[in-house]
């Protein structure tokens, strides 16, 4: 195997998010005292990723674990409060929006609600063709209408629908509007948040072939993020499970779902609900996810794992290599406690 | 002994220049204890069969036709003052999002106590002691506490948890759970399901399922029904249901998930779309996505029939079955 440059790399990456904004706020009254305090969200804690071209690397995790934070801090779209970000060797994360322009060009973005992300008082001709004459201010009118007829084609859009407006579609066909929007400009990534959750079932295989079609035919490489574990097996060649803003796994996918390492992703692994199977060996998780506000000193997961010790109270797990190529963050695999 | 028996049911919608029919003449019974799902895509008509069990639907809508028989009375005749003791009390609903189901001004105990004093006559201290029981059922930590909390204070598991308490308050007979998860985390709607499933078996209550999820309804129930634009157009065990589908709008559901496919390689999708209400084709439904279509699939309506064990509403579910089994040879 070559090792390819990876295309996309973060670098101990980090998002916090101020609660109490301005000076006012920071005020509180505390044991009849007045004091300061400014509390944080941290959404996204020291997380370092790679994805190599032509990958397509998986995002999962429950609601507050950070994943769509990590997908806007990749698209420039939040500014990361530590780390760094490269693409294609070149650090973006401290770049300002004009110097970003060009990269916008190279890296899209598709969002879940296509109800919401499509401007409804432009018509569909109107939304594709915005992009194509922005990032290819060269183009004549004839070619830019050209382009946004092949790339409504390639997704299955009937390009004399152009004239229309975004509420005149239902949703799976909005959401292949949204994509074909990212692909006018011909990205070499994606970075799809949540793209197939707000569709029905026979609606979600139609654009999840759609996405599958577009990477084998224009080379796409892929962040997807997604809860949906089915998908991810179908779609991710890599994976890396969050939990409060950490990694606790990643690893390649046939990987991951067959032998899971970590106490979460095991867990998150047998809640799916199988189609099959009668007895369903569920993995109960104690309590619910905490606030990312006050971070557990140790371990994130800790409050919820049942292998859980007092290393694991006050010792924040790294990620250990497995021979496998399994990245795995949890003190119990590393000690060999987990299986035995 | 049945508990629930719907017959020919029909809803329609009353628009400005025409009525379209939401629901289409669906019969299926219920018995005591019994646990079905209701499975579709929006727009199926799922949820419209909830709200009509529980005779709960608003204007425009309006049931047209057809017979609800619960506990042997016609719930379709019935004066509204009777329906809203069997409501609650016999029958209980719970819906999709706990983050808007439960009144946001109200405490936890308040809103529990109201539900019991408004169908029983109880003291409020009786009725509290009421309350903390069915929220200890449910699994929650110190209930007592919880009785003074706002909905705001707790995660969406716990409401959902609150939301199945209230629901069993007045240990009804049948609950309606209409995509009771969908707005959950994975681990936790594995929590609520595997909670609603251990209530229903030990208090013998009647559950109806509605989810557009296969897999859940494939762990949840004993029976389901496929529906399609207002029609059911499969009904049968689950298990066999799941194992082995008949409808080419069930198999193609089935078969669209992505387990059912190698990874990376294409998922077999259904074309089309869900009819929308008012442009509901003639004759069969699925027909303008279905493969196996004939010309008379495009002007007459399928009507149910029993095909090996389950019930099927297509006209080529024969020369369907023959394909296949040519296929497995």
């Amino acid at each position: 195997m070559t090792i390819s440059r990876p295309l996309l790399k973060i670098h101990n990456l980090e998002k916090r998010f101020e609660l109490d904004r301005g000076f006012l706020e920071t005020l509180k009254f505390k044991r009849g005292k007045l004091v300061q305090e400014k509390r944080e969200v941290h959404a996204v804690n020291n997380i370092s990723l790679e994805v190599a071209p032509g990958e397509a690397l998986c995002v999962v995790g429950e609601s507050g674990c950070g994943k769509s934070t990590v997908a806007r801090l990749i698209a420039g779209l939040l500014t990361p409060s530590a780390g760094e970000i490269h693409y294609d060797g070149e650090r973006i994360d401290n770049r300002s929006r004009r110097a970003l322009m060009p990269l916008r060009k190279k890296m899209q973005m598709i969002f879940q609600n296509p109800y919401a992300s499509l401007n409804p008082r432009m018509t569909i001709q109107q939304a594709l063709e915005e992009p194509v004459r922005y990032h290819n201010p060269g183009l004549s009118k004839g070619e830019v209408r050209d382009k946004v007829a092949e790339v409504m084609r390639s997704v299955g859009v009937d390009p004399s629908w152009a004239g229309r407006y975004p509420h005149e579609f239902s949703g799976g066909q909005r959401q292949r509007i949204a994509i074909a929007r990212a692909l006018t400009v011909d990205p070499e990534f994606i970075i799809a948040d949540e793209p197939i959750s707000a569709l029905d079932v026979s609606i979600q295989a139609q654009v999840l072939n759609l996405m599958l079609e577009a990477k084998d035919e224009r080379g796409l490489t892929y962040l997807f993020i997604t809860h949906d574990l089915s998908v991810v097996q179908h779609f991710g060649t890599k994976v890396a499970v969050l939990y409060l803003g950490s990694v606790c796994e990643l690893s390649d996918t046939a990987t991951l779902f067959e032998n899971p390492k970590h106490p979460y992703t095991r867990a998150l692994l047998s809640a799916v609900p199988q189609l099959k199977d009668d007895h369903p060996n569920h993995i109960r998780l104690r309590g619910e996810i905490p606030t990312p506000i006050n971070l557990p000193q140790g371990c994130p997961f800790e409050s919820r794992c049942a292998h859980a010790n007092s290393r694991c109270q006050s010792e924040k797990p790294r990620p250990q290599l497995h021979p496998d190529g399994a990245l795995v963050a949890c003190h119990a695999v590393e000690e060999g406690r987990l299986d035995g | 002994m049945s508990l629930l028996s719907v017959r020919d049911l029909s809803v329609k919608f009353a628009m400005r220049d025409n009525t379209v029919t939401a629901l289409n003449q669906i019969s299926f019974d219920l018995c005591k204890g019994e646990r079905l799902g209701i499975v579709g895509e929006s727009g199926a008509g799922k949820s419209i069969t909830g709200f009509a069990l529980m005779n709960l639907l608003s204007r425009p809508g309006y049931i047209d036709s057809g017979k609800i028989q619960f506990l042997g009375d016609d719930i379709t005749q019935m004066p509204e003052a009777k329906m809203r003791n069997i409501r609650g009390n016999e029958m209980a609903m719970i819906f999709q999002d706990p983050m808007v189901t439960l009144n946001p001004v109200l405490t936890i105990g308040q809103q529990m106590v109201e539900t019991l004093m408004a169908h029983r006559k109880l003291s409020k201290a009786e009725a509290e002691q009421i309350a903390i029981v069915k929220l200890r059922e449910v699994y929650i930590p110190s209930p007592e506490e919880r009785l003074d909390q706002y909905p705001h204070e707790l995660s969406g598991g716990m409401r959902q948890r609150i939301i199945i308490a209230i629901a069993l308050l007045l240990d009804p007979q049948l609950i309606i759970a209409d995509e009771p998860t969908t707005a959950l985390d994975v681990t936790i709607q594995a929590d609520i399901m595997e909670l609603l499933l251990e209530l229903c078996e030990s208090n013998k209550v009647g559950l109806i399922l509605i989810t557009h999820d296969l897999g859940v309804v494939s762990q949840m129930t004993e029976r389901t029904l496929v529906m399609y634009a207002g029609r059911i157009i499969e009904s049968g065990r689950t298990r066999e249901i799941i194992n082995d589908p008949q409808h080419p709008y069930t198999q193609g559901l089935i078969n669209a998930l992505p387990q059912q496919t190698k990874p990376g390689q294409r998922l077999k999708q259904i074309p089309g779309n869900m009819p929308s209400l008012t442009s509901i084709p003639k004759g069969c439904p699925f027909s303008p996505r279905c493969e196996y279509v004939q010309d008379h699939c495009l002007t007459e309506a399928p009507k149910p029939v029993q095909y090996t064990h389950v019930e099927v509403a297509c006209h080529e579910v024969n020369r369907l079955h023959s394909d296949k089994a040519e296929e497995m040879n």
